[in-house]
């Protein structure tokens, strides 16, 4: 287990400075000279010069990432041309309520999906089945940004029942944060459970039919135990690692729910900055992103490994 | 064994020899396809789409493009079978050439991405050593971007616009190709007819395309097939931000975006190419299953 | 020789619907165990045994599949009880182990909490008490360290150490009938034997009954009093282990024997032409006919069924005892 554990430790910093690379290649691929830009009106050859010594735009590449490298890690993303404050900031403001919204559609995504996905498995080939998968499917191919808008359309213009837009912290107001979270963590969640309760129904049916359950099943074991004790503790793993590797699409499904509900999160962040060219934000908000994902799927991998006896025991 | 009774090798309940339909290949492959009715109506879908795109000129009613062939955010009408958007212009109209950028979108991402995606897990797989390495720790740090970020990422280097969409897709998808041909070829390198080949002096290249892509060529498609999907998503998403084509052209996902303004009063102008959308998802999705449970010789037990 | 009996099997049909056809993988099996008796169920792959013996303790899943018939035991029919009595005789009167014993076990639970489970399900007795036992009962199945291991996962189990295990579990609450499933077919040759001895002493030890469900012709004459010998589906002769041997009377029990190598003194080893016929080809009249070397045209007609030849001898053939050769010619 240890073993495990130091080499996945090892492979996500290959992956994030992998990652970091690829960042600072797409940021210095960015078309225009950004001395030019910071100059503006001011420009003169010296001041160029100047300036660039001072940014390190003189130096080779490699060193000019190692420079980058160095801050990022220091915390120093820069400061945002439009609004004139330190990128890291931003983001850190920005990135609370993406995580709020992310952490409650994974809550709701996962009380949607795995009931559906035992029932869908137990009761097989019947309309439970057909008609649980089938809300999965729909679900989960319904364009996210879609969805909300349609949710809005029902729930808050016309049955007037939660907010159509809006975000409050829990710890500022648990209350009115649940309400307006609803709306988009179902939209989310949603998009989410279509995925998962699928996974649940196949990886249950797959145990359902091993030789340990036909065993206890002749032990005496009647069939609830079965079925949530004995089987269920088998199926549910590797819907775990599915949780790891869907949480990059998730996360991407944020930004467009943020941006249809009005959630001052990382989505709204980049794409406001895209739009104004303003790069260090969008830099800032990618990194963090990666980072996000990358350290999820960590954890992700380490729940797996404690929770399956042949790699806990190893 | 000295005292086994099973001289001959009788089958057993569940491998009862299955009287097989006589035909081809091809044809017993579409027989076992054909049974899954959600599969077929993505056929469908797809069939639709394509001839919605290929047809648009003759299928629309009116042009896409221009404004006030009918009165503003009108509802649903004989004149105008989806409504009229704020601009006056025709919904239906426009949602069928919206079908056109999503499928050529949708499959030329997936095109590139496949070619190149395959090329680097062919090489990767076969040659193994440093260059697999260096590949899949390349393949490895992309996989970990979100594909919307990192669209959105390239849009902000190569701005805006159709093609920039297809590229950053395209790029996004290369990394799950690149894995799962990999995987494939790492366990069809180990075949008998692969050493036969290599030590017939037939080089590697050719191994590689004659011998090896055939044979992992089934799960690509596969993967073809359920990323086509996941491009229209992400080419809507980006338009939605406002970060596609720009307007007029008639894309699903900024037609959504539009509506959203005037979701109480005209929430046709978002309702219809959000239907057009969903059902193109729905369909495709179960197109791409279909083909996996009939192709992918692993899930065939 | 007249111990009660204990289970009574009659007519048991299994069903399967597969695609659209119904297959029939055990039709009209009847035979009868007696207290202490130990059992042998003999036949090759896809005859049928296994089924038969899941079925015994309703193990199939239904659909798709359909049994009917009867399985009396003690003269309660299991296959009308419903699922709580039914849970009440699985692992206490009617115990069960399988041809897979790591497979047989939960990789995610503790070996020592699985076997305490089997008991507890039965047994009375406080949690200290069923786990002492639990350990007890892997020292008797030769386990070292039994409460070691008891702590342990499956995986860290051999093959053999896991059967144990799983006779130890099957033994745990004193069951009056032991079924055992091809129980070493996925063991060692070495371990084999030892597996079989356990569940011979262990059996002789509470006077439980065995019905051994095996391919194995030999396993079946170390261990059994008594041979059930089924063909595509059906039984096709029942006798004691001695009678199999030397005046078998069903051509195919006579041409398994024949397999066995020094069964009867016998140098050159025999085959048997042809392959078991698949459920969606049975051939009419008698199932074994095509592959049958002395076979008549009453063969192909009609389905011959069990007849008593001797006390304790049933045939289904309809040229047994009729004077033949009980004898291949070397």
């Amino acid at each position: 287990m240890l073993r495990f554990i130091l080499s996945r430790f090892g492979q996500t910093l290959a992956v994030l400075f992998m990652a970091s690379v690829i960042v600072f290649a797409l940021m210095r691929l960015i078309p225009g000279d950004p001395v030019l830009m910071m100059l503006g009106d001011d420009f003169t050859q010296v001041a160029y010069e100047r300036m660039k010594a001072q940014l390190g735009l003189d130096r080779p590449i490699v060193v000019q990432y190692v420079f980058w490298l160095r801050n990022v890690l220091q915390g120093d993303l820069g400061d945002s041309l439009l609004q004139h404050q330190r990128v890291s900031l931003l983001v850190w403001e920005a990135f609370q309520p993406t995580l709020v919204l992310v952490v409650a559609s994974l809550i709701a995504g996962i009380v949607i999906a795995i009931p559906s996905g035992i029932v869908a498995a137990m009761r097989k080939d019947s309309a439970w089945d057909y008609g649980s998968m089938g809300f999965a499917i729909l679900v989960y191919s319904m364009p996210s940004f879609w969805k909300g808008i349609i949710l809005i359309w029902i729930f808050s213009v016309y049955f007037r029942w939660f907010p159509a837009m809006g975000y409050v912290a829990p710890w500022t107001d648990l209350g009115d944060s649940l309400w307006k979270l609803v709306l988009p963590a179902f939209t989310l969640g949603t998009f989410f459970s279509g995925l998962v309760a699928r996974i649940v129904r196949s990886s249950l049916l797959e145990v359902l039919s091993a030789d340990y359950i036909k065993a206890a099943r002749a032990k005496g074991v009647r069939q609830a135990a079965l079925v949530y004790r004995h089987a269920l503790s088998n199926a549910l793993i590797p819907v775990v690692t599915i949780i790891g590797l869907q949480f990059g699409a998730l996360l991407g499904g944020a930004v467009l729910t943020e941006t249809v509900f009005a959630i001052p999160g990382m989505g709204r962040l980049t794409v406001n900055a895209i739009l104004n060219r303003d790069y260090a934000v969008v830099q800032g908000t990618i990194l963090a992103g990666v980072l996000l994902v990358v350290v999820v799927n960590l954890l992700v991998d380490l729940t797996y490994a404690f929770l399956n006896p042949k790699i806990r025991m190893a | 064994m000295a005292r086994q009774l099973d001289v001959e090798c009788p089958p057993a309940l569940e491998t009862a020899p299955v009287v097989a339909p006589a035909g081809t290949g091809l044809r017993r492959w579409w027989r076992r396809f054909a049974r899954n009715r959600g599969a077929v109506f993505g056929l469908v879908v797809l069939v639709l789409i394509v001839v919605a795109s290929v047809f648009a000129p003759v299928l629309a009613p009116y042009d896409p493009l221009a404004q006030g062939v009918g009165p503003t955010l009108s509802g649903p009408s004989r004149a105008h079978w989806a409504g009229t958007d704020s601009f006056g212009r025709d919904m239906l109209s426009r949602i069928i050439f919206g079908a056109r950028i999503a499928l050529i979108v949708g499959v030329v991402s997936v095109v590139i991405a496949m070619i190149i995606g395959v090329s680097l897990g062919l090489a990767a797989g076969y040659y193994g050593g440093w260059l697999d390495a260096v590949v899949m720790r390349v393949m490895d740090g992309l996989f970990a971007f979100p594909i919307i970020i990192l669209a959105i990422a390239m849009m902000a280097i190569m701005g805006f616009g159709v093609t920039n969409v297809i590229i950053a897709v395209a790029v996004g998808f290369i990394a799950p190709f690149a894995r799962v041909t990999r995987a494939d070829v790492l366990a069809v390198k180990e075949e008998p007819y692969i050493e036969a080949a290599r030590l017939a002096g037939v080089s590697a290249p050719a191994i590689i395309a004659r011998h090896v892509l055939p044979n992992v060529l089934a799960p690509i498609i596969v993967q073809a097939a359920l990323r086509v999907s996941g491009a229209i998503i992400t080419e809507s998403g980006l338009s939605f931000l406002g970060l596609g084509p720009p307007p007029p052209t008639p894309v699903w996902g900024s037609m959504i975006a539009e509506g959203r303004n005037f979701i109480v009063m005209a929430p046709h102008v978002s309702t219809f190419p959000g239907i057009a959308l969903m059902l193109a998802i729905v369909g495709l999705n179960l197109l791409g299953d279909g083909l996996r449970d009939t192709l992918d010789p692993r899930l065939r037990r | 020789m007249s111990a009660e009996i204990l289970l009574d099997v009659r007519n048991l049909t299994v069903e399967f619907e597969l695609d659209g056809t119904r297959l029939r993988a055990v039709d009209d099996v009847s035979f009868a165990l007696r207290r202490g008796e130990i059992v042998g169920l003999v036949g090759e792959s896809g005859a049928g045994k296994s089924l038969t013996s899941e079925a015994i303790l309703r193990l199939i899943a239904c659909p798709p599949g359909r049994v009917s018939g009867e399985v009396r035991f003690r003269g309660e029919d299991l296959l009308a009880l419903d699922e709580r009595a039914l849970s009440r005789i699985r692992g206490k009167e009617i115990a069960m182990i399988f041809q897979n014993p790591g497979g047989s076990l939960n990789p995610v639970f503790r070996v020592g909490d699985q076997l305490h489970e089997a008991m507890a399900l039965h047994l009375p007795g406080g949690r200290r008490t069923l786990r002492a036992r639990a350990a007890e009962i892997l020292t008797r199945v030769g386990i070292p360290s039994a409460a070691t291991r008891a702590r342990e996962y499956p995986h860290q189990f051999s093959g053999g150490m896991a059967q144990r295990v799983m006779i130890g579990m099957g033994m745990s609450c004193s069951p009056s009938l032991l079924i055992a499933d091809e129980p070493t077919t996925a063991l060692d040759v070495t371990i084999q034997a030892q597996v079989l001895a356990l569940i011979r002493r262990l059996a002789r030890e509470s006077g439980a009954a065995v019905l051994l469900v095996s391919h194995d012709l030999g396993i079946i004459s170390q261990m059994c009093d008594r041979v059930i010998v089924m063909y595509a589906g059906r039984v096709v002769e029942e006798a004691a282990i001695a009678t199999v041997f030397h005046a078998p009377a069903h051509p195919y029990t006579r041409a398994l024997v024949d397999c066995v190598p020094g069964a009867a003194g016998y140098t050159r080893l025999g085959t048997i032409g042809g392959v078991v016929p698949g459920l969606r080809a049975l051939p009419p009249g008698c199932r074994f006919h095509p592959r049958c070397p002395v076979a008549a045209p009453r063969c192909s007609a009609e389905n011959p069924t069990l007849r008593a030849l001797a006390d304790g001898h049933r045939v289904a053939c309809h040229l047994a005892g009729d004077g033949l050769p009980v004898r291949r010619p070397a």
